[in-house]
C-alpha cells in the first residue's frame, strides 16, 4: 500500500450521462456467480456431483440385483438432491444479510423486487442444472452398475416421472427460499428449513397413525406430505389438490408476506 | 449534485432523522459531521433507498436514488467496509460490481492497482482483510463506475495515517476534477482538513450548514506569549473581549490582524497568532451539539448542584 500521490486516472466525463437500464439476465448471471463464489456455495454445488456420484456408486455396490434399475438409482440420488437444493435457494437470500453484502447489492439494483426475482431464476436455473446432473450420473450407473451385476439395463422412469421428481425438487428448493425471505438469517432459516423437512413429518406422520380424522385430512394441511407424492408418480387429481391447498398455505402466503416485508425493510 | 430535502425518519418513539435538508454541490467536498447516533448513517441510507423515509426526499443529480437505471455509474457508495460476505476474495466482490454494472472487466484490476490492493491480497477472502483493506476495497467499488457522485460513511475508519493522507488526496482530486464527495465522519480533523462545505448535525437536526470558511470565521485568534498578563492588559486597554486560557495562551474573536497590532504596540514578544480554525472547528462541534452529546457539560452540573443547594 504505497502512499505515493494517485496518478490522474480518475473520473473523466462530467456531465449527466444516460444510462440504461440494468437487465434482469446480467442480475440472474451476476446472482448465479454469487452463488458459487463463496466457499460455502461452492461446497455445496460441489456435493451435488459428488453426493450424486457416492450415491450411485453405493447402489452399484450394495443394491440386490433386482433393484438395480433407473428407479433405484434416481432415488439414491434424489434423496441427497431433495437436502442440499433447498440449502442453495436458502444461502442465496440469506446471506445479503447475514453477511450484510445486501448493502451493496440492493444499492447496484435499488429495486428489492428485481433481485429477489434474479434470484429465484438463478436458484432455479441452478436447481434444474443440479438435477440434470444427478439424472445424468443416475443413468450411467444404472449402465454400468447393470453391465456389472449382469442384468439387463431398465429404464423404468417415464419423462412425466422425471418431471414431477423435478417438481418435487423446485418446490423444495422454494419453500427454502421462501423461509430464507422470511426469516433472513441463514442459520435461523436453515434450522427452519430442517423442522418443515425432517420434523414436522415426523411429528405429523406420528399423528396421522394414531388419528385416523387426521390421516384422512393430511394431505390438505401438510405440504410435505403432499410433495412427497410427486416423487412416487402418477398423482390423481385429488392429489395435485392437496399440492395446490396446502402450497398456499405453506407456499404462497408466506412468500408474499416475506416479500412485502422485504421490500420495506431497512437494510442495515 | 445531491440534493436532501426535508429528510425525516421516525422509528416507534423517537425522531433519528429530523427534516434535514442541505445540497452537496459538484466540485466540492461536503463533510456531514455529527457525534456518534447523530443521524448521519440513517440519512445516508435513506439517501440511498436502503432505508425508507418517514418523510421528505433524496435526489442524485435531480432524480431520486431508486429512479437512477444503472446508479453505480452515477454515484459510488461505500456505507459500510465491513459489510461484505466474508467468504469472497476481494477480486470476486470487485467482480460483481464490474458485472452488475456492466463495465469491462479489466475495470477490477484498474481499481485494485488503484487503491493499491496487491494482486496477492485480492486473492485472499475478505475475512482475513483488515479494516483499513476493508476500506480500500469499499473505495475501489464505489469508484469502479467512474461516477459524478460519491457518498461515504465514515471512510476513514481504520485507515492508517498513509492511508487517510491517501484517502484525502483522493477525494480531493475527485472533487478538483468536479466530482460530488459527500462524507460522513465523526473525526473532526479528519473532516477540517478535506472539506469545502461543513453540514453539521446533532440529535438529527441539522445545526449548522455552510462553506468551511464562513464557519471557520466565527472562531476568531488564538495567540501566545510568555508575557500573557501584559498583552492580556494591552488587549483590555484596546476594549478587545478575550479569554487567558490555562495554557497562557489568549482567545478572542477579534481577527489576527488586530491582535498583532495591539501587541506591537504594547512591545510584547509573540510565540504564536493563528486564527483558532483548528481547535475551533471542534469547540464550534462540541458546541452546537452539546444537547446531543453523550457527555454531561459542565453547564448541566452546576445547575443540577444549584438546584439541590435550593
Amino acid at each position: 500500500m504505497s502512499t505515493t500521490t494517485i496518478e490522474r486516472t480518475v473520473p473523466v466525463a462530467r456531465n449527466s450521462r444516460a444510462h440504461d437500464a440494468i437487465p434482469l439476465s446480467r442480475i440472474v448471471g451476476v446472482e448465479v456467480s454469487k452463488m458459487f463464489n463463496t466457499r460455502s456455495g461452492y461446497w455445496l454445488l460441489a456435493s451435488v456431483g459428488i453426493l450424486s456420484t457416492l450415491a450411485t456408486v453405493a447402489t452399484v455396490l450394495f443394491a440386490p440385483d433386482d433393484q438395480i434399475s433407473y428407479d433405484g438409482f434416481a432415488a439414491a440420488v434424489g434423496f441427497p438432491m431433495s437436502v442440499v437444493l433447498p440449502m442453495i435457494a436458502i444461502l442465496s437470500v440469506t446471506s445479503e444479510w447475514s453477511q450484510r453484502s445486501g448493502l451493496t447489492t440492493f444499492t447496484l439494483v435499488p429495486h428489492r423486487g428485481r433481485v429477489i426475482a434474479a434470484k429465484l431464476l438463478a436458484t432455479l436455473l441452478v436447481g434444474a442444472a443440479s438435477i440434470g446432473i444427478a439424472f445424468g450420473v443416475g443413468a450411467l450407473g444404472n449402465v454400468v452398475g447393470s453391465a456389472i451385476a449382469g442384468v439387463g439395463t431398465t429404464w423404468d422412469i417415464t419423462l412425466g416421472e422425471a418431471a414431477l421428481i423435478f417438481l418435487a425438487d423446485a418446490l423444495g428448493m422454494l419453500m427454502g427460499f421462501t423461509l430464507g425471505i422470511l426469516i433472513r438469517s441463514s442459520p435461523g432459516a436453515i434450522v427452519g428449513y430442517f423442522v418443515y423437512a425432517l420434523v414436522l413429518p415426523a411429528a405429523l406422520g406420528t399423528l396421522a397413525a394414531f388419528q385416523d380424522w387426521f390421516a384422512d385430512r393430511q394431505g390438505w394441511v401438510d405440504f410435505n406430505f403432499a410433495s412427497t407424492r410427486l416423487y412416487e408418480g402418477d398423482l390423481a387429481g385429488k392429489d395435485w389438490a392437496h399440492l395446490a391447498v396446502s402450497g398456499t398455505f405453506w407456499l404462497a402466503i408466506p412468500l408474499a408476506i416475506g416479500l412485502f416485508v422485504v421490500t420495506r425493510s431497512e437494510v442495515k | 449534485m445531491i440534493t436532501v430535502d426535508a429528510l425525516t425518519k421516525k422509528y416507534s418513539g423517537f425522531t433519528a432523522v429530523d427534516d434535514v435538508t442541505f445540497t452537496a454541490r459538484a466540485g466540492r467536498v461536503t463533510g456531514f459531521l455529527g457525534p456518534n447516533g447523530a443521524g448521519k448513517s440513517t440519512t445516508m441510507r435513506m439517501m440511498v433507498g436502503l432505508t425508507r423515509p418517514t418523510s421528505g426526499t433524496a435526489t442524485i443529480n435531480g432524480r431520486p436514488f431508486a429512479e437512477l437505471p444503472n446508479p453505480g455509474l452515477d454515484v459510488g457508495v461505500l456505507l459500510d467496509a465491513s459489510a461484505q460476505h466474508a467468504g469472497r476474495t476481494g477480486r470476486e466482490i470487485l467482480a460483481i460490481a464490474q458485472r452488475t454494472m456492466g463495465l469491462p472487466r479489466a475495470r477490477v484490476d484498474e481499481m485494485l492497482h488503484k487503491v493499491s490492493l496487491t494482486e496477492d491480497e485480492a486473492e485472499r477472502r475478505v475475512k482475513n482483510y483488515s479494516l483499513g483493506m476493508r476500506q480500500r476495497l469499499g473505495i475501489a467499488t464505489a469508484l469502479i463506475g467512474n461516477p459524478e457522485a460519491l457518498i461515504l460513511d465514515e471512510p476513514a475508519n481504520g485507515l492508517d495515517p498513509a492511508g487517510i493522507r491517501w484517502m484525502r488526496d483522493l477525494l480531493r482530486e475527485y472533487a478538483d476534477q468536479g466530482g460530488t464527495v459527500l462524507l460522513s465522519s465523526h473525526l473532526l480533523h479528519e473532516i477540517e482538513v478535506v472539506a469545502d462545505d461543513l453540514v453539521v448535525i446533532g440529535n438529527g437536526r441539522v445545526v449548522a450548514q455552510g462553506t468551511k470558511e464562513e464557519l471557520l470565521a466565527a472562531a476568531g485568534t488564538v495567540v501566545r506569549t510568555p508575557q500573557a498578563p501584559a498583552l492580556s492588559g494591552a488587549l483590555a486597554a484596546a476594549g478587545v473581549a478575550h479569554t487567558l486560557g490555562p495554557d497562557g495562551s489568549i482567545r478572542t474573536d477579534s481577527d489576527p490582524a488586530l491582535v498583532g497590532r495591539i501587541a506591537l504596540a504594547a512591545g510584547v514578544p509573540l510565540v504564536e497568532l493563528r486564527s483558532a480554525d483548528g481547535a475551533g472547528l471542534e469547540e464550534m462541534f462540541l458546541e452546537l451539539t452539546a444537547e446531543s452529546q453523550r457527555e454531561a457539560t459542565p453547564t448541566t452540573q452546576s445547575t443540577t448542584s444549584e438546584s439541590r443547594a435550593a
